[in-house]
């Protein structure tokens, strides 16, 4: 119980912080986080540039900051998509069960038994590239693990007696669902949606490395990787400094989603 | 036994056969298509409505797909836009085995480091060292593959001068010198698996410790440590075939976006070239390719494992 409850403590202190950032970054960043300035080309960290400059002089503590937000962004609404959809088909098919089930989750296996990578470069090599493209890429690729879960419990929960009375009772099939059924597996959906943020962040990052994710000027921490990465030489920091905000943000929403498991 | 290889065989083509399918389709409803590509955008209707029919862009949908899958059986996938003339069969063979390559070094290495890994955290379960082993594979999940490739190209390429990224053999000219090579974006894929691997070696060894024939072994005074390497690690390997399968879909995955790091001329670095080039026969080719590996490695997966394992009843499965 202690356990849990530090890491459930620790996960949401650091994923509050990195949301405070971001959302500050909507209105207030130290500097533009597009202003370039000559003389600070390639600056190192120090206190008045804490993350030090990038190759046009830009600030990169306020980069980060502007990046975050997009990441949050982006997870936020693939997270939404992928759980929302997915529960439903997993609440439906769980329920219900017959052949429609049957194809739904034959399909599903083929899907998920395929790297999900590859399926997000399909996908964005079929609608483009973009910030919006890329939650539509990442939202259906995250349905079917949703669905799977979700019909799993269903399954589970549908065998329950309290269900079997509820029928008695002569109550709708999508009462049941929604105030029976739903409510019981509520718990084990948060510990997915937070595993869900986890993949979203790196999913998202890896996509904006490879350059199929947000455009410019959009910032993404996943970007800004791939920008420093000519400059490792001459300014280390430039790619350190996303990089470290990527894994504690990851380590953040890991943190979370073990706590809510046990 | 045969009738099982029959059956997983049959799965095989089915799963190869629907990506196939969700490949195609997803190509055929992209706005502006190869005709264009292959002109520009200022080229004239006539023009491009002669290069549609050459093409055969102007038939069905349906009609379109088994020419194509009929073509991609014999190995034929039609010419690359972005490389006029060159068959993209023929380019995806000289990229293939850096791919494979950087995939089997990455699956030595993760076992390599998993299994006294997993060994070490499942003896002192609960202990002191499990939890430091459980933080700090964590640590090393939450690192994403391409990060890791760039820590990697920092202090081995750049500050210690190990290998020059850009530079590679090719492992049919050179097998093991390639190795030298490839050895770092191996790395950079399979250390952020680590977690996952260990997690499930853990879990397959306690799981054989509370087994019976452990306590018979106790009770004729076995010690401990060859309790777990004479009988419970031979069992637990079996377990641990069943996640191969998982590993090497992850593994594939990773090196599509690592190869991309460390400038690797494989498969992935090919794939997302052709993405942002708008080069769809190049990206039809190669997400079948790789379905291919997965599946067909997912298969000789449970074959193996069926073998292995006298217990498991294969007209169940």
């Amino acid at each position: 119980m202690n356990k849990k409850k530090t890491y459930i403590c620790m996960g949401t202190i650091i994923i509050l912080v990195l949301l405070f950032l971001s959302i500050l970054s909507i209105f207030w960043t130290p500097y533009s986080p597009t202003k370039m300035n000559g003389p600070l080309k390639n600056a190192a960290p120090s206190l008045s540039h804490l993350f030090g400059c990038d190759n046009y002089g830009r600030d990169i503590f306020s980069r980060v900051m502007s990046g975050l937000g997009n990441t949050f962004f982006i997870a936020l609404c693939t997270v939404l998509i992928g759980s929302i959809i997915g529960t439903l088909i997993g609440l439906f098919t769980g329920y219900y069960g017959g052949v429609f089930d049957e194809i739904i989750m034959r399909f599903n296996d083929i899907i998920l038994s395929f790297p999900s990578v590859l399926l997000a470069l399909v996908i964005i090599s079929v609608l483009g590239k973009g910030t919006y493209k890329i939650i539509i890429a990442l939202g259906i690729l995250f349905i079917p693990s949703f669905a799977r879960m979700i019909r799993g419990e269903t399954i589970k929960v549908k065998k329950l007696g309290y269900i079997e009375s509820a029928k008695a009772l002569g109550l709708s099939n999508s009462r049941i669902i929604a105030v029976h059924v739903f409510p019981n597996i509520f718990p084990k959906l948060m510990t997915n949606v937070a595993v869900g943020f986890n993949n979203a962040v790196i999913a998202e990052s890896s996509m904006s490395y490879l350059g199929l994710g947000v455009l410019p000027p959009a910032q993404s921490l996943g970007r800004m990787i791939s920008e420093a990465q000519s400059f490792l030489f001459t300014c280390p920091w430039y790619a350190c400094f996303p990089g470290l905000v990527i894994i504690i943000m990851i380590i953040g929403f890991s943190l979370l989603s073990s706590g809510l498991s046990e | 036994m045969k009738k099982f290889i029959l059956k997983k065989t049959a799965a095989l083509i089915i799963t190869i056969f629907v990506i196939s399918i969700i490949t195609f389709l997803a190509f055929s409803i992209i706005p502006g298509d190869a005709a264009i590509t292959r002109l520009g955008s200022n080229a004239t209707p006539e023009k491009i409505a002669k290069i549609r029919s050459e093409l055969g862009l102007d038939e069905n949908v349906l009609v379109r797909y088994f020419k194509w899958a009929g073509n991609a059986i014999r190995g034929d996938f039609g010419e690359s836009l972005q490389y006029q003339g060159h068959k993209v069969s023929d380019l995806i063979e000289g990229r293939i085995p850096y791919t494979l390559m950087i995939g089997a070094l990455s699956v030595l290495i993760l076992l390599i480091i998993s299994f006294p890994i997993g060994i070490i955290a499942a003896k002192f379960e609960n202990t002191k060292i499990d939890g430091i082993i459980l933080v700090v594979t964590h640590v090393f999940m939450a690192i994403p593959n391409f990060f890791m490739g760039i820590v990697l190209t920092f202090v081995f390429g750049v500050s210690l001068r190990v290998f020059t990224p850009g530079k590679y053999v090719s492992p049919t000219d050179d097998f093991f010198g390639s190795m030298g090579y490839l050895i770092f974006p191996a790395i950079a894929v399979s250390l952020p698996k680590v977690a996952m691997v260990v997690k499930y070696i853990r879990e397959a060894i306690s799981h054989e410790m509370e087994k019976d024939y452990v306590k018979l072994a106790r009770a004729k005074g076995c010690t401990e440590n060859r309790i777990l390497t004479g009988h419970v690690l031979k069992n637990a390997l079996i377990t641990v075939l069943t996640f191969m399968g998982l590993v090497i879909a992850e593994i594939l995955a990773g090196s599509v976006i690592v190869e991309q790091v460390f400038g690797v001329p494989g498969m992935g670095k090919f794939l997302v070239n052709a993405i942002l080039k708008r080069d769809y026969p190049v990206v039809q080719a190669v997400v079948i390719y790789v379905a291919i590996i997965v599946v067909l490695c997912n298969t000789i997966v449970d074959v193996l494992y069926a073998v292995v394992d006298p217990r498991i009843n294969l007209e169940d499965m």
